[in-house]
């Protein structure tokens, strides 16, 4: 078990825009928000998706968003949240 | 819309009101969804969940208009299985033609 | 509860599970479509070889007629009698589960309590990744591009479609079902309901009130 990150860290997540089989959604690349739960470890999407069923597992997260980030003219509260489930090698500590 | 940006990661395009709809699962689907499930079961493997999501994503984005759900989940599994060797091309063209046969149906 | 389970549709296949000879179309007027023929190649190819039983396909469609969304409301009703239950469920549902019998399924579904400050919405925007162990088959409004889309980014607009109106002090929180979990709502129990067993409750507890987008009435 070597999960990087804790519940209530802040991370950002990478603007990456890689081809390919991906689970980090366009929409929270290169946001910010904080660690809310540790899901566990898991298989990579990004090879089990091309049939790499073994290999090492890395640790999952949930991240939770305000929606004001997110979006340029959210229209509902400014407390409103989105949580996603994001793979650790998505995530980078915020300095 | 970006080329960064692909087609089936739709979180936050514009889109219509939402039609509160649904319909009863014809049998045919009730199927390619059994076939699906057993094809992923822990026996088989042949099929995990993340395979079937890239199957459908590089079915393009024209499939999601076209298609409805389970058009694009058989062509998936489908697609999957000739990868895998388990299915070829010429058994599944002679085994269409021959249930269309059957039918005295020509395909729609 | 079970407004999407059809009943007596496999009737015609009650001796001849896989349209065998002579084989018999979904409805007798209808030409097959091109899928619907490639369904059944591929079904009977994976049959010839060994890959899959008849017997299991049938079983596995049998499966799933008994997975509506009763399952999870049986799982609501009981949180809101027993508040020891409702900690547990949100705590580790699968255990939760096993204590009503209920097999919830090889992936973990997160349940998330709405509260008179919270909110829960559950989508997919990727694909369609829904708690199917708890609610059965997804319905086609959750699968549309509609829902995909702006459940995330303007999910009050989208709750007002279904009829459902928040106070700005109640935080909504969406839910992206994007990776290896599932989630289902746990609604609140609504004013009125203080007299009713849990069998009543239950009944209350609707496929759309787990997803979120609509709060059960009495």
């Amino acid at each position: 078990m070597s999960a990087q990150f804790s519940v209530g860290d802040p991370v950002h997540v990478r603007a990456a825009y890689p081809p390919g089989h991906v689970r980090t959604p366009y929409y929270c690349r290169g946001k910010s928000g904080v660690i809310v739960r540790f899901c566990g470890e898991f298989r990579n999407p990004e090879e089990l998706a091309y049939g790499k069923y073994e290999g090492p597992v890395s640790p999952m997260y949930r991240v939770r968003f305000q929606q004001n980030d997110l979006w340029d003219n959210y229209s509902g509260s400014p407390d409103d949240h989105v949580e996603i489930e994001i793979y650790e090698h998505w995530l980078e500590q915020v300095i | 819309m970006t080329d960064r940006r692909r087609h089936h990661d739709m979180g936050g395009l514009e889109a219509g009101p939402i039609q509160n709809s649904e319909h009863a699962h014809e049998p045919w689907e009730k199927r390619v969804d059994a076939i699906k499930a057993l094809l992923s079961d822990d026996r088989r493997k042949l099929v995990t969940t993340d395979e079937l999501r890239r199957s459908i994503e590089n079915l393009g984005a024209d499939a999601y208009e076209r298609y409805n759900y389970y058009e694009r989940w058989i062509s998936a599994v489908t697609n999957i299985l000739l990868e895998k060797d388990v299915l070829s091309v010429d058994e599944l063209g002679k085994k269409m033609a021959e249930i269309e046969a059957r039918q005295g149906n020509r395909a729609l | 509860m079970s407004d999407h389970h059809d009943h007596g549709e496999f009737g015609m296949y009650e001796h001849d599970p896989l349209h065998k000879h002579p084989a018999q179309p979904d409805l007798e007027d209808t030409p097959l479509t091109h899928h619907q023929i490639m369904q059944m190649a591929v079904a009977d190819l994976l049959i010839e070889k060994g890959v899959i039983e008849a017997d299991e396909l049938r079983e596995q469609i049998e499966f799933m007629d008994t997975i509506t969304p009763a399952r999870g409301a049986a799982l609501v009703a009981r949180a809101w009698v027993d508040s020891d239950f409702k900690y547990r469920l949100v705590a580790d549902s699968k255990k939760a589960g096993a204590e009503l019998d209920m097999d919830i399924g090889p992936t973990p579904i997160l349940v998330m309590e709405n509260t008179p400050k919270v909110h829960n919405l559950i989508v997919c925007t990727l694909c369609s990744c829904y708690p199917r162990f708890l609610l059965g088959y997804p319905p086609d409004w959750y699968k549309s591009r509609d829902y995909r889309s702006r459940a995330i980014s303007e999910p009050r607009k989208v709750l007002a479609e279904f009829g459902t109106e928040l106070a700005d002090s109640v935080e909504v929180r969406v839910h992206d079902s994007t990776a290896d979990m599932r989630y289902m709502v746990l609604p609140m129990r609504p004013d009125g309901s203080e007299g009713l067993s849990e069998a009543a409750l239950a009944e209350l507890v609707t496929r759309d009130t787990m997803v979120g987008v609509t709060t059960p009435k009495t």
